[in-house]
């Protein structure tokens, strides 16, 4: 590491301090969540109430993902609304009229507050209830926030969680205990995991988001849920203060991360140890026969993680115990101490742990460091290609299906690829 | 507001963007709060730039806005100047940071930096890209061409020309300079400076030494190209060489302005598109109907190229950018099609459904929005995508480039022998309607055989008249080829209409067919 690097004092003991810095991010804003999101829930739709560039942004983040019309769109504010609130008001409920007329299929409209509108102050949750009552019941009107100021990629699918977890029904002391897993994943890692639960005998299983909007589950004081994914601080406290527990675990990364998961869940329901152990068992098999073939190309090399969307300290675990890599940094735009707890534990003591960024002094570091392996935005990717320095794209460890027993192998092969490309190439 | 699903042009701090990335030594200091940094991602993988765009964000976050956003800028701006130690600095606003006010010009100011410094004020809410590029590139001129520096006597050299408009992220730039400039060469003319792409601080401080200008991209280089004139005097030439007939407009104007022959350039630089067009095998090309959209510089280049170099049919012709609007109306009118002015992607997919066209020559979006519709497409403009940076050597301006515009233009459409085949071989499997063109591939599928096929191909009338097929006529209908169905069935129900005909018989269909007859 780079020697002349202030480093900012440790606030925990379970790792080395943690570097915090400012500066120059080079990270998406939560707007992009938009993109898996409008996947997943296939009756809403996502209305970016913002500027030129979020549009842009979108567009780009979305590359070659043109489908007929894509279930998002963004209002783009001009000179005139930015004159008077009351106007851009008005201008709203024109734009929210034409959309749902043009698309009626549409069941729930998030309207998803910018930069721009933040600044302006342009309330949309006043908004959102004003065109909810004028809609309802047909359409439900939400609303949440997906500025760059306030946050960072996956925030976005954070604060879109969090606007749902108040619609959620009412379950009481006497309903029947549920399990939530929190987070969204894709359709066939879901399903996965759904039958797992069932194997396992554990019932009662929802997912939020679900594929409906419509199909919120019900929430009270019998709920559990389990964070599929690392990034979802907000609603995890939303769901706490409408009296669900979280299970406290790994996340379901590699054969140790799903296990820990799983385990999580069979010990809140009493779930018989041996009966745990021999349903888990092939699966595990599967798992490890499917790594075994990315361990020998992994192991000994070294990584250095750039921050992008809280995934980062969960696959260094696995990365690291599960397949013997080496970690450099380990960069988190932002580090959920308690739900990292667990996950900070099994890191090597020396690992260097950073939070935030300064792209800068952070390239720096991985000039000085010259990792195996660099995990990157794509703006970083060609340009330390070009310098030697093999990469790997973060955001596809964001859209791929990685979460499991069954995807564990191709989380393995996401890393080991890059370099056998490199190994491969004679030219 | 407007309501926007995919966007033609990114706002305007992108075009400056473009700029800064074309250039050497130049870095652009961007308020703009976190996120922003996306653009970047823009150069790095559409064009595979091995460098980052040359950017500083400020990257200032919520809890920032009630503090100093300011104080951020300004460190943002020394630790720049420390560590890339530009030539000149470009600052400017997103339109976030354009919102809170902080003036970045004044700001820069007061900090008395030892380069040269150009403020950018670039309107997010009112302007786009285009104009944020071509006001960027302007603003650069004015501030570091050496007013001092004019044109050296002739008698004692070749003549110097500027070339001005090329951009990073530009549709096909990196090849088009170099045709062009190849060709220039071969007329005996040097460039003194072609800019912004590959230009640095030192090369703009010259371009008065420059006899006079070639605006090769009026989109980004006019705004420039007038500076320069008021300026230096330089005149310029506007005639965009895309084409054998503009390329040869373009060489006789250079010429004339050159003061150099242009006959040895005219008879040698023949393009093979010429005979590639008149050679027998092209006839099939005839009256093809073709919509074209893009920038208005392109769209009215591939408009003269189509008609009168392809013998094509323009039926559409539009531009996204309204800065071009009056030369794309103009050139509609010449070629009697119907003008189509919008940034709404929307729009400009009703159009072409309704035109019925054969092919389409548009932007990556007109590439999607004629994939769904099964039509062949080639792309002549930006907003550009991986695709459109080829490895290979591929202008659109030039001599060569009409060479590669006659390959990227007629490949997409059915094949004259192919089409015969088609309509041969018809019950054939490999031939038969639902096999789809080959061109798009095995396992394609013929365009909306599930929905619009059978609309076209069922006795129900596509418009809201009594008429009637008799089981003859649809028999008859079903054997036209999938692409032009649409069409007979329309205008034979039309000519029933017209002609007070209740049942379309055989007959009729055919009646309609010589009616119609192109």
């Amino acid at each position: 590491m780079n020697a002349q690097l202030p480093i900012a004092a440790s606030n925990g003991s379970d790792c080395a301090p943690v570097l915090k810095e400012r500066g120059q991010r080079e990270v998406f804003c939560g707007l992009t969540g938009i993109i898996w999101l409008h996947r997943k829930m296939q009756d809403a739709f996502f209305l970016v109430v913002g500027s030129r560039t979020c549009a842009h942004l979108l567009q780009s983040a979305a590359g070659v993902m043109i489908f007929a019309e894509p279930r998002f769109a963004t209002a783009i504010m001009e000179e005139r609304d930015l004159a008077g609130l009351a106007d851009a008001n008005e201008e709203l409920d024109r734009i929210v009229d034409q959309l749902l007329a043009r698309r009626p299929e549409i069941k729930s409209l998030f309207l998803v507050g910018s930069c721009p509108s933040e600044v302006i102050k342009l309330d949309l949750a006043k908004a959102a209830q004003r065109l909810g009552a004028k809609h309802a019941p047909e359409v439900r009107i939400l609303n949440y926030s997906g500025s760059g100021i306030e946050t960072t990629f996956t925030e976005g699918e954070d604060a879109c969680l969090a606007s749902l977890v108040p619609e959620m029904p009412a379950l009481t002391d006497d309903d029947v205990a549920n399990l939530i897993i929190v987070g969204s994943l894709p359709d066939i890692v879901e399903d996965q995991f759904m039958r797992l639960f069932a194997e396992l005998g554990i019932g009662n299983v929802a997912s939020l988001p679900e594929r409906a909007v419509s199909d919120l589950p019900g929430i009270g004081p019998n709920t559990r849920f389990l964070l599929a994914q690392p990034f979802l601080g907000d609603t995890a406290q939303a769901l706490k203060e409408r009296g669900a527990q979280r299970l406290d675990a790994l996340f379901p990364f590699g054969v140790e991360g799903t296990t820990a998961w799983l385990q999580a869940a069979a010990t809140e329901y009493g779930i018989d140890e041996t009966h745990f152990a021999e349903t888990l068992r092939p699966y595990q098999a599967r798992a490890e026969k499917a790594m075994a073939h990315q361990r020998a190309r992994l192991a000994g090399k070294s990584i250095f993680f750039m921050p992008d969307s809280q995934l980062e300290i969960p696959l260094a675990r696995f990365l690291s115990r599960e397949l013997g890599m080496v970690l450099t940094e380990v960069g988190t735009p932002y580090l959920h101490r308690s739900h990292m707890d667990r996950e900070l534990a099994l890191l090597p003591a020396d690992v260097q742990i950073s939070e935030g960024q300064d792209v800068d002094l952070q390239l720096d570091r991985v000039r000085s460091a010259q990792p195996d392996l660099t995990v990157c935005g794509l703006g970083l990717a060609n340009p330390l290609e070009s310098e030697g320095l093999s990469t790997k794209w973060a955001i596809e460890l964001v859209f791929s299906p990685i979460h499991g027993f069954d995807q564990a192998g191709d989380l393995a092969e996401l890393f080991a690829r890059p370099l056998r490309r490199r190994d491969v190439l004679r030219v | 507001m407007q309501l926007s699903v995919w966007t033609y042009e990114g706002p305007p701090h992108v075009g400056a963007m473009r700029v800064a990335t074309a250039m050497e030594g130049i870095h652009y200091l961007l308020h703009s709060p976190q996120g922003d940094t996306y653009a970047d991602l823009l150069f790095t993988m559409i064009e595979r730039r091995g460098k980052r765009p040359p950017v500083t964000y400020t990257t200032f976050q919520a809890r920032d806005l009630g503090k100093d956003t300011s104080q951020l800028f300004q460190t943002a701006a020394r630790d720049t100047l420390d560590r890339f130690a530009p030539d000149a600095m470009l600052v400017g606003a997103s339109c976030t940071a354009e919102l809170i006010q902080d003036d970045p010009a004044g700001l820069i100011e007061n900090m008395g930096l030892p380069i040269p410094v150009i403020p950018l004020e670039l309107p997010s809410y009112q302007r786009k890209e285009h104009w944020g590029a071509a006001e960027t590139f302007y603003q650069i001129v004015r501030k570091l061409s050496d007013k001092d520096r004019r044109a050296s006597d002739k008698a004692a050299r070749r003549p110097l020309a500027n070339l001005l408009g090329p951009t990073a992220l530009g549709f096909r730039h990196r090849d088009d300079i170099a045709e062009i400039t190849g060709l220039l060469n071969k007329m005996g003319i040097d460039i003194n400076v072609t800019a912004p792409l590959g230009s640095s601080a030192a090369d703009i401080a010259r371009l008065g030494e420059a006899d006079f200008n070639i605006v090769l991209y009026p989109e980004t280089g006019d705004l420039a190209a007038d500076y320069l004139k008021r300026e230096f005097g330089q005149p310029a030439v506007r005639t965009v060489p895309i084409g054998v007939g503009a390329t040869q407009d373009f060489i006789r104007e250079v010429a004339k302005i050159a003061d150099v022959d242009p006959v040895p350039m005219l008879k040698e630089g023949l393009s093979r598109l010429s005979w590639w067009s008149r050679s027998i095998d092209s006839n099939y090309l005839t009256g093809k109907r073709v919509f074209i959209f893009g920038d208005g510089t392109h769209a009215v280049a591939a408009a003269r190229v189509a008609s009168e170099e392809l013998g094509f049919k323009v039926v559409g012709l539009g531009c996204y950018n309204r800065e071009y609007a009056r030369e794309v109306r103009a050139a509609a009118k010449l070629y009697d099609a119907e003008p189509l002015i919008t940034d709404d992607h929307l729009a400009v997919e009703k159009a072409i459904e309704d035109a019925q066209v054969e092919l389409v020559l548009g932007t990556q979006m007109e590439r999607h929005i004629a994939k769904r519709f099964g039509i062949g497409c080639a792309v002549i403009s930006s907003p550009v995508h991986v695709q459109d940076f080829p490895a290979r050597y591929s202008p659109h301006m030039g001599f060569e480039g009409a060479n590669v515009i006659f390959d990227e233009w007629v490949h997409p459409l059915v094949m004259g022998l192919e089409e015969h085949l088609l309509t041969m071989f018809r019950d054939d499997f490999e031939f038969n309607d639902h096999a789809g063109a080959s061109h798009l591939g095995p396992g394609h599928a013929a365009p909306g055989q599930e929905d619009t096929a059978k609309d076209e191909t069922t006795a129900a009338p596509a418009n809201d008249t009594e008429t009637v097929w008799s089981d003859d006529a649809q028999r008859e209908l079903k054997k036209i080829p999938f692409f032009v169905r649409g069409k007979a069935k329309r205008n034979t129900e039309t000519f029933a209409a017209e002609q007070g005909v209740s049942t379309i018989e055989l007959a009729t269909l055919y009646e309609a067919k010589a009616h119609y007859a192109r």
